[in-house]
């Protein structure tokens, strides 16, 4: 990870997007993602314990937090991966608490993974397609007759080479994605997201493991995202990325949200000095420790 | 001396016969569970039990016509998918595996107890079942074919209709899997919090491939027991494993593997139990019994999965990138 | 879902009794004689008289049939190979005031130099005592503990060994198998006392637990290869190593010395001598175990790595180790659960660490995969079950009552019983 990479173009910042002061849990103007007393615990402790957060729309939010802060078990929570102990939300005004994590993306909100899952013996091509929506051949006795989804099929398809064309993973689309690097995966996996056309992208450190010839590129295509009229929610440890392409920043520690604002702004926040620089004040955020106990962290994962 | 054309002749029969059919079939199930989805299904033996008996009982004790009693055993294992895949598909791969294990052992005690004598004959199995499947036979009386291959019009009509079935069931699988349901079904099996992640539900998916792997098992049933009679002890759990040796042979996740797997492996047990059982006689091999060079095909058989597993997960004929095993 | 299934299962097959067509075999006195060329003949006799309809079960070499006897007593059945068979005869079926005299109601019969062998029991004046329902209780659970604490024995070593390693060891079955085996080598054949024929089998299976780490396992897990794959390696291994056994002793079953002593009376409850020290055993090696797991170093490492293999690796634990004393106890274990299985059947056969694997595996799953203590408490509930289903169901079904409570509990409680609960999706 480099402390030096912007985006190519100067990235425009979307501001005015909150209501009064700009405080954990303040209002939107335009929430796509509201969030109330949700809170999951692991085994007596707190994993997760916010009061009321909104997403606001079509811009870039980053949430960020030390680790252990609770921010990939939020992102569960919110997709369906994980069942909150208390808490209700709605998208796009609809609520989503209780459904299971494949009704939730289908209706326009998708996610990635800290821990990329490209999934290896399929080709890219074929990763790519299975992010399409609503097909016809997915249904057990149509597949059988391929009159009633190979026209479909053709335009996902050339759906899914204009995506990769601008991740420039074109020349790839017949390899297995196993052999993809890893940065490459990431970009596959966004690119794969993008193929159900959604509305709010969650993004779970789609930095972290990149080499930063293409952490370049990566911040371009989540500008690109914003660009095209979606809504991006990322999580991520380097304070400086976040510093360029966020809109807007949510602070959580030990579970619960401590500070949001604009990013320069909420640097500044002493609250979040303390919670968050105050842990390792010695240390330049987004150098190797982070790498190290995101390591831990998805060793967490597994065993879970 | 040895007679290798006896020898040659019987292993030679083996490569059409009934049984591989059958196999090939069950192995075909087993290879859309475990091979294209990663659904660790030990309960094989089950689903053909469930056929062989489905198909038995409802023409011995109910009367039903041919397809009456096929449907009664496609009927039954769609049940037993049901009930084997509403608590554990939502788990860890490991307790379907557990599970079906424990569930198809169930099926047999249950086909095996004095308490159901009457409809199921204990441990002594059924018989007598067959006359409604020669009465569709189309074929004349008389003996047909050449060399080892002379049978009666009986057995060639369940030859043919056996094999019809297992080029029919390829060629579905064939399809299916290369349409989108296949592609989803590969992602599960690569990733299935993935999938889920792109809108797919994760749980119906697996249930489906489970009940249609799960149906060939159980037509593979019952084309088992058309050459032979319906015996309880058949369907052990070595059962599955064998079919497990078939597939692993043939390649997981291959349409063509589990029926040259299953040709590859009667031929070659048949060829080996015929030789070594004249090597015996012809006091070739002094130190073991006739008996015990039975046993030798069951070792060969263990050893075989192990060395397979190890050195060509793939099969004989997977792609070595696709080598289908889940994590 | 399960419970309608079955209860649906039951009622057809209990209406379909009343159908009139009956599948039964032709002849109910003979079965599979046009088949087969070796046959199982005998003639059921008493006072003279012949008895008809008595039930008559033969098993061995994989195969299995049963028969009922003629009006002239007699019976036959055919059997594919010429190895050794049990022939069982249900005392239940027996006119009322008749039981099997001397000799027991179970024979094992070989054949000797002709195709057919004959199988006579020995028949004789005397009532069944009937006991009351709570002294069968009373039995039937002690004999449940006897079952569930031998089990634990085995599955301890299996949740280890799936704590550290991951790995569902089907060959599990046979490193039981291997202990009965090894006491029987030392006692019957080489003629040893038996107290030192099962030290040293518990030795040897150590031993043998060792090895197979050491030969197989290790490398593979050297190599890297997955869970999945190495499970079906076990499956493998242990098909190969089932019929290695089968090949060495035979389809027969054997007997331990001391296997045949008579029951004592405690108050209501019946127990031979070596029911109770099968039972002391089994309890003085569980705490020991304990001891070890809780107490000592080592024992602390074991549950380290089956927690957090790569966290414990980090602190300094050398997991291959630990990997290979848990295989050396899980092998000692298993051989000492063999031993007490051998006489808990009783006997001593080549498959009969297969015959619980099932059982040992539902203890494991009930318990919660990994879990050693959740092993014992689920062996103890898996032991209990499978004896007082007895009470209520006939004994032929008693595993299956076993099995659909490891379905049941699945349904309810994934995790097992004493399992972290896992993340569900």
């Amino acid at each position: 990870m480099s402390n030096n990479t912007v985006p190519s173009n100067k990235p425009v910042k979307s501001t005015d997007l909150h209501i009064g002061e700009a405080e954990p849990g303040c209002k939107k103007r335009d929430p796509i993602l509201v969030a109330d007393g949700v809170s999951r615990t692991f085994g007596g402790l707190k994993a997760v314990d916010v009061d009321h957060v909104e997403i606001p729309r079509g811009a870039i939010t980053a949430l960020i937090g030390p680790n252990g802060a609770g921010k990939t078990t939020l992102f569960n929570l919110l997709t369906g991966f994980d069942k909150p102990d208390t808490g209700s939300w709605t998208f796009e005004g609809r609520p989503l608490s209780g459904m299971p994590a494949f009704k939730v993306a289908r209706m326009g909100q998708v996610r990635t993974f800290q821990l990329t899952k490209a999934l290896g013996l399929l080709t890219v091509m074929d990763n790519m397609l299975l992010g399409a929506k609503g097909q016809a051949g997915e249904n057990l006795f149509r597949a059988i007759f391929p009159f009633f989804w190979a026209k479909q099929e053709e335009a996902n398809r050339v759906q899914a080479l204009d995506i990769l064309e601008r991740f420039k993973l074109d020349t790839k689309k017949d390899d297995y994605a196993a052999s993809l690097s890893g940065g490459q995966r990431k970009l596959l996996e966004m690119a794969r997201a993008l193929m159900s056309e959604p509305s709010l992208v969650m993004l779970d450190e789609p930095m972290a493991g990149v080499n930063p010839a293409l952490t370049q590129s990566l911040l371009d295509h989540i500008l690109n995202l914003k660009a095209e009229g979606m809504t991006v929610l990322f999580v991520e440890h380097d304070m400086h990325m976040v510093r360029h392409i966020a809109d807007w920043v949510i602070v959580m520690a030990e579970g619960r949200v401590v500070a949001e604002g604009d990013p320069h702004e909420v640097m500044r926040n002493p609250a979040v000095i303390d919670a968050y620089l105050g842990q390792h004040h010695d240390e330049d955020l987004g150098e190797d420790p982070a790498a190290e106990t995101e390591r831990v962290e998805a060793i967490k994962e597994l065993l879970d | 001396m040895i007679d290798w054309g006896a020898i040659f002749s019987n292993a030679a029969v083996e490569l059409i016969s009934p049984t591989t059919a059958a196999y090939a079939l069950a192995a075909l199930g087993l290879a859309i569970h475990f091979g294209y989805t990663g659904l660790l299904n030990f309960g094989q033996a089950g689903f053909m039990a469930l056929g062989a008996y489905g198909f038995a009982i409802s023409t011995l004790s109910f009367g039903f016509p041919v397809w009456g009693a096929v449907l009664v055993g496609v009927g039954a294992s769609v049940v037993f998918a049901l009930v084997l895949g509403i608590p554990t598909l939502r788990l860890r791969a490991d307790y379907l595996a557990i599970v079906t294990i424990a569930a198809a052992e169930i099926v047999r005690l249950l086909f095996t107890t004095n308490t159901f004598q009457s409809i199921t004959g204990s441990a002594n199995g059924l018989s007598g079942y067959k006359g409604g499947f020669a009465g569709l036979n189309p074929i004349p009386e008389g003996r047909y074919g050449f060399g080892p291959f002379e049978y009666n019009e009986y057995d060639w009509w369940l030859r043919i209709v056996a094999w019809s079935i297992v080029a029919l069931a390829c060629l579905f699988t064939w399809q299916i899997m290369r349409s989108p349901w296949g592609r989803v079904i590969k992602g599960i099996r690569e990733d299935e919090d993935a999938v889920r992640a792109l809108g797919k539900n994760v749980y119906s998916y697996k249930m489906q491939s489970l009940i249609l792997g799960g149906v060939f098992g159980t037509i593979a049933g019952m084309i088992f027991v058309l050459p032979r009679a319906v015996v309880p002890s058949n369907y052990q759990t070595s059962l599955t494993f064998f079919i497990y040796a078939i597939l692993l042979l043939g390649g997981a996740s291959t349409i063509l593997g589990p029926v040259i797997g299953s040709m590859v492996f009667w031929v070659l047990l048949s060829f080996f139990s015929g030789f070594i059982a004249r090597a015996v006689e012809a006091g070739w091999i002094p130190f073991i019994t006739s008996i015990q060079a039975g046993q030798l095909r069951f070792i060969l058989v263990g050893v075989a999965i192990m060395l397979i597993v190890i050195f060509r997960p793939q099969g004989i004929f997977g792609n070595k990138k696709e080598l289908a095993f889940v994590k | 879902m399960l419970v309608i299934f079955f209860g649906l299962l039951f009622a057809a097959l209990t209406m379909s009794t009343f159908a009139t067509v009956s599948a039964s075999p032709a002849h109910a006195d003979e079965v599979g004689t046009d088949e087969y060329e070796f046959v199982l003949t005998g003639n059921v006799q008493f006072d003279q008289k012949p008895l008809d309809n008595v039930l008559i079960t033969v098993e061995g070499a994989g195969y299995e049939a049963s028969v009922e006897t003629g009006a002239d007593g007699k019976w036959k059945v055919g059997v594919p190979e010429k190895a050794a068979y049990t022939v069982t005869l249900d005392e239940e079926t027996l006119p009322e005031g008749v039981v099997v005299a001397k000799g027991g109601s179970v024979i094992e019969a070989e054949f000797a130099l002709t195709k057919v062998k004959s199988v006579n029991f020995f028949l004789g004046e005397g009532t069944r005592t009937t006991v009351s329902f709570f002294d069968q209780f009373i039995n039937r659970f002690v004999n449940g503990l006897n079952f569930g604490l031998l089990l634990a024995l085995a599955a301890i070593g299996l949740s280890l060994i799936f704590g550290t390693t991951g790995l569902s060891n089907f060959a599990h079955a046979e490193m039981i198998t291997f202990g009965a085996l090894m006491s029987l080598l030392f006692s019957v054949t080489l003629g040893l006392p038996i107290w030192l024929a099962i030290i040293i089998a518990v030795a040897l299976s150590a031993g043998f637990g060792w090895s197979l780490d050491a030969v197989i396992w290790k490398p593979l897990r050297r190599k890297g290869v997955g869970l999945i794959p190495l499970m079906i390696v076990s499956i493998g291994l242990s098909l190969a190593l089932r019929y290695l056994f089968q090949i060495f002793v035979g389809g027969g079953t054997s007997q331990l010395p001391g296997s045949g002593l008579a029951d004592m009376q405690l108050g209501p409850i019946r127990l031979s001598m070596i029911d109770v020290a099968s039972m002391g055993i089994s309890i003085v090696v569980l705490l020991a175990v304990s001891y070890f797991l809780l107490r000592t170093r080592i024992g602390k490492a074991t549950r380290a790595v089956s927690d957090n293999p790569s966290l414990a690796s980090a602190s300094g634990i050398d997991v291959d180790g630990v990997i290979r004393i848990v295989w050396v106890l899980g092998g000692a274990l298993a051989g000492l659960s063999g031993i007490l299985w051998a006489y808990f059947r009783p006997g001593v056969s080549w498959d009969m660490g297969f015959q619980i694997l099932l059982l040992v595996f539902a203890a494991v799953t009930l318990g919660g995969l990994g879990t050693a203590f959740g092993a014992l408490i689920g062996s103890i509930i898996v032991g209990l079950f499978v004896e007082l289903s007895t009470l209520l169901l006939p004994s032929d079904l008693k595993y299956v009552g076993a099995l659909v409570v490891l379905i049941l509990v699945l349904l309810l409680r994934p995790q097992g019983i004493l399992g972290r609960k896992e993340r569900i999706g």
